[in-house]
């Protein structure tokens, strides 16, 4: 009746399990209990879960994205602990199976549900007003693709109260994660999270790529977009070639699972190394996916900030699409100790190499933006020179691996663990802040506490430092990934050096919670009333700040780049007297119902409940097929509304009579 | 000149890592074989080499922003200056001469320390199969048909080329002071050829996660003479065990942080059959029900 699900899943005997689970079922109950208290429920259905506004859609995901990083930071906490006090005759407190759920947990979480949501996230705040467009191309769609990204982050989090997560690492390496090898159920928790999130991100690839291509206002050339549409839109493009890769390997490593097939398995001529090469194939553009938006977000930054135009518009432009394009052909530089041959490895580790080109060059171009210009050190600033200073050393060590002989003794050592999160932490974690607060008062209305924000980027900048310097001198030592135990006296030291980085940043993780909180608390004093608190450059500082549901009452024709500074020299009057109705997608719940229904899919293949797997796909199934019979899909906002929304935000000019 | 000033350049180089090594033993920073220096000099060259824009960049990366404060209104404020032909080219020229001079090394020295490359020497080189199993690693020495299990002995001086398989997942076999890593896969054979130079016991270890028990995975690794080399294989052939397949078969049960063993005696083709996967391990629920054999850890490791 139930496949493999017995009341034996649920890991009571242990402590450590147990209270984590406990936690989270308390967090959840407190925030349930909360929402009935304050009588909640169908304000959250009707102008949330069902909503097909970009801006609610984006803000769904930072939540989603935050919540994440909580959960995958305390993994690293757990790692860093564990590691620190592993040596010699010590154990530690997590046994091995442990340990290896933790960083395979860690890893999966921090790129698909912290990293992944928080870009889309920005995109979906940010990307239509850039664009002067009133929503994405496919409104519903977008909220399908949060939801089934959502289902996965529940998965990966019920893998630890039912069952166990994959010890495979959050790649999933074959022949590890076959059945022979990893014969519970964890595997399968990571292949379902993955694949049903990732067909989300598909979709949100497709959905940004036509809204990019097709929603522009008028006149808005490709050449006149702001950078972050433009990094957006090479990161789509990577999305939509890179994501059905993912798909499909995960299908065929599921096939090897439940139907005994043999693509990836050591006998019967499967073929593991396909594996590795299949699932980097995806996984290198997927590095690229990530950083992109981020230098997107800087981009609009440091012009902000320095006041001051961005310094090599066109080259920036150009660098970006040739990081992507490139990205597509270094796959093979995640193994070159596989013994591919020195010409292959040569071939690889070079187009490595000259993908620092466009990236140095978009160094140059940041910097040169800054020279002869007005820096205001507030914090998207802050975190845009530390990632300045972080990102560079990041870099020089990857090139540094793509070197096949350097890799040779480098490749798996906590060395190349500091080199990525060198780039992950100083690329995409403060360019995801950088934009956050930069980007704060146009998302919610209100700025977020400068003090504590400050605050925060040192704590981060310095505990990155102290958590990842010691990771480098310890991969020059030999120390190499993934170790639960080592009994080398010398590593000892700098892994307790790590940890006390980890407790560094643990404190900025506190003080962005606490930023929040009181940010929120203090919002009347730091609401924008101007819609334009940094002096922007981009049309989404020329509407009111939260953005109104139809985002601009009159679409912007666009002359210049940096098209809102343009206005403002020219001096436009954003007032306006005559108002028209505004057409508008109605909020649907069928997003909502198919991720939910995938989610059933998902869990009854996880635990071999093959009744249940067909309800949830004809629920799918039947979902779609009843959403396209349904006709009372849009309305108009009135002209009427439309002027008193306006009205509230002074943009309401006396009708000459 | 340039080159004169390049050579200067170099012999300083090293001495970051000189200081560093004073501090804390740097595996990789003080290899005990030709081939791991010629690592080391692709790691200092092309670190050397990159310094050369990366310190300059950081260093702009807080000057400027500093020297263009909002609060210094003495600096120079040009809020439309964007473009310029020749800072561009320039912009565009100092990455992609570094670059060309990175994948000029890349070409020579992949080529050169390709782990599948002969070391060229007078001596013949030894042959030693290496077999990843879980959790520790098998070593055939097929001139002398007697096997090891986590210790291998090398004559100082002497190529050594390490073919190498897997019994189970993917593996990396790896001394970090002697050198290049490779993958061990099963049903496939690499080959890495390494060199000792210095004597002393090296640590041998699979760098690439495949498991329960794969922190226990270590090896040692003991460079000696020749005539030392002699009497140690004469010490691992006078065991009376022989590694036979019901003797394999016992081995390949999952176990970590295993002693280090001896065998006198060993089939000649074992390697050959392990690598046709002729001696393929049962089924994973035969697995389950082992223990594991290790001086710290204790209690069932399983594959789940």
């Amino acid at each position: 009746m139930f496949g493999k699900l017995t009341l034996s899943a649920i890991p009571y005997t242990n402590p450590i399990i147990m209270g984590a689970v406990a936690f989270m079922l308390i967090c959840a109950l407190v925030i349930l209990g909360a929402i009935t208290y304050l009588g909640k429920w169908k304000y959250l259905w009707t102008e949330w879960l069902t909503s097909v506004d970009h801006k609610k859609i984006g803000i769904m995901y930072l939540v989603l994205a935050s919540i994440m990083l909580l959960r995958g930071f305390a993994d690293a906490i757990m790692m860093r602990v564990q590691q620190a006090l592993a040596y010699g005759s010590n154990m530690g407190y997590l046994p091995p199976g442990h340990f290896d759920q933790v960083f395979s947990a860690h890893g999966t979480i921090m790129i698909f549900f912290m990293a992944m949501p928080f870009i889309i996230g920005l995109m979906n705040c940010i990307l239509p007003l850039q664009l002067g467009a009133r929503d994405v191309a496919f409104p519903l769609m977008n909220n399908l693709s949060f939801w089934l990204t959502a289902a996965g982050a529940v998965l990966v989090n019920l893998s630890l109260a039912v069952g166990n997560f994959s010890h495979a690492g959050w790649l999933g390496f074959a022949p590890l994660s076959e059945l022979h090898y990893s014969p519970g159920v964890g595997v399968d928790y990571w292949i379902w999270a993955l694949q049903i999130s990732g067909i989300g991100t598909t979709l949100t690839g497709v959905n940004f790529i036509a809204t990019i291509l097709k929603m522009r206002a008028p006149g808005m050339t490709l050449m006149r977009m702001p950078i972050f549409a433009w990094t957006s839109l090479c990161t789509n493009i990577l999305i939509v070639a890179a994501f059905p890769l993912l798909t499909v390997t995960l299908g065929l490593l599921t096939m090897d699972r439940y139907l005994g097939m043999h693509f990836f398995t050591n006998s019967l001529g499967g073929d593991p190394m396909m594996y590795i090469n299949l699932i980097w194939i995806w996984g290198h553009p997927e590095v690229y996916i990530l950083m992109l938006p981020l230098f997107g977000v800087y981009s609009e930054v440091v012009p902000t900030f320095s006041g001051k135009r961005l310094f090599g518009y066109t080259s920036m432009v150009y660098a970006t699409m040739a990081i992507a394009l490139l990205s597509l052909i270094v796959w093979l530089h995640h193994f070159f100790t596989m013994g591919n041959g020195a010409n292959v490895n040569t071939f690889f580790g070079i187009t490595t190499m000259i993908i620092a080109v466009p990236t140095g060059v978009k160094i140059f171009n940041w910097l040169l933006t800054m020279y002869r210009g007005r820096v205001r050190f507030e914090a998207p600033m802050l975190w845009t020179i530390g990632f300045l200073i972080t990102f560079t050393i990041g870099g020089m060590s990857g090139v540094l691996l793509a070197e096949p002989p350097a890799d040779f003794v480098l490749h798996n050592s906590l060395f190349l663990v500091a080199h990525f999160h060198n780039v992950i932490i100083g690329g995409v974690v403060f360019g995801v802040f950088a934009g956050i607060s930069y980007w704060a008062p146009k998302i919610f209305g209100f700025r977020l506490n400068e003090r504590l924000g400050r605050a925060a980027f040192w704590c981060w900048f310095i505990g990155f430092y102290v958590a990842f310097m010691p990771l480098y001198a310890l991969g020059l030592m030999g120390a190499t990934r993934r170790m639960d135990h080592y009994d080398v006296a010398a590593w000892h030291p700098l892994f307790i050096v790590a940890a006390v980085g980890a407790a560094i940043i643990f404190a900025g993780v506190i003080l962005q919670v606490a930023q929040v909180v009181v940010s929120i608390r203090q919002r009347e004093q730091t609401r924008d009333l101007t819609g334009d608190p940094w002096n922007g450059r981009t049309l989404e500082w020329s509407i009111p700040s939260p953005a109104p549901a139809y985002n601009f009452a009159r679409i912007p024709v666009v002359r210049e780049r940096d098209a809102f500074w343009d206005m403002k020299q020219r001096g436009v009057d954003l007032k306006s007297s005559t108002f028209v109705p505004i057409h508008m997608p109605r909020n649907k719940a069928a997003g909502f119902i198919v991720a939910g229904f995938a989610f059933v899919v998902a869990f009854a293949m996880i635990w071999h409940i093959w009744w249940m797997a067909i309800v949830g796909l004809a629920g799918v199934i039947g979902t779609l097929i009843r959403h396209a019979f349904d006709d009372d899909r849009d309305y108009h906002f009135g002209a009427d509304e439309v002027r008193r929304v306006e009205g509230l935000h002074g943009r309401v000019q006396a009708r000459s009579v | 000149m340039k080159r004169n000033l390049w050579s200067r350049f170099r012999r300083f180089l090293p001495l970051p890592a000189t200081l560093l090594l004073a501090g804390c033993h740097m595996a990789l920073l003080d290899p005990a074989g030709p081939i791991g220096a010629a690592e080391r000099s692709v790691l200092f060259t092309a670190t050397g080499l990159m310094l050369l824009v990366v310190v300059p960049v950081i260093v702009l990366a807080i000057v400027i922003p500093w020297r263009y404060r909002a609060s210094n209104t003495k600096a120079e404020y040009q809020p439309e200056w964007s473009h310029s032909n020749k800072i561009e080219a320039v912009m565009w020229s100092i990455p992609i001469a570094i670059v060309t001079v990175l994948a000029v090394i890349c070409w020579r020295t992949s080529h050169e320390l390709d782990p599948f490359r002969p070391i060229p020497s007078t001596h013949k080189p030894v042959r030693i199969e290496a077999v990843a199993m879980d959790w520790k690693w098998l070593f055939i020495y097929p001139g002398h048909n007697v096997a090891t299990v986590n210790e291998i002995a090398l004559p100082v001086g002497v190529p050594v080329v390490f073919h190498i398989t897997s019994a189970t997942v993917m593996n990396s076999f790896f001394i970090p002071r002697l050198g290049s890593q490779i993958y061990a896969m099963a049903n496939m054979q690499t080959a890495d050829n390494l060199v000792a130079s210095v004597p002393g016991t090296y640590r041998g270890i699979s760098a690439n996660f495949s498991g329960g028990g794969f922190s226990g995975m270590t090896f040692k690794v003991k460079a000696m003479s020749e005539s030392d080399y002699q009497q140690w294989l004469a010490r691992v052939g006078s065991s009376t065990r022989t590694l036979d397949a019901k003797e394999y078969l016992a081995l390949d049960r999952p176990s970590s942080n295993v002693p280090v063993s001896y065998y006198g005696h060993v089939n000649p083709d074992l390697f050959g059959q392990i690598l046709m996967g002729k001696l393929a391990a049962g089924r994973a629920d035969v697995l389950a029900a082992t223990t594991v054999t290790s001086g710290a850890k204790t209690g069932a490791l399983r594959r789940d």
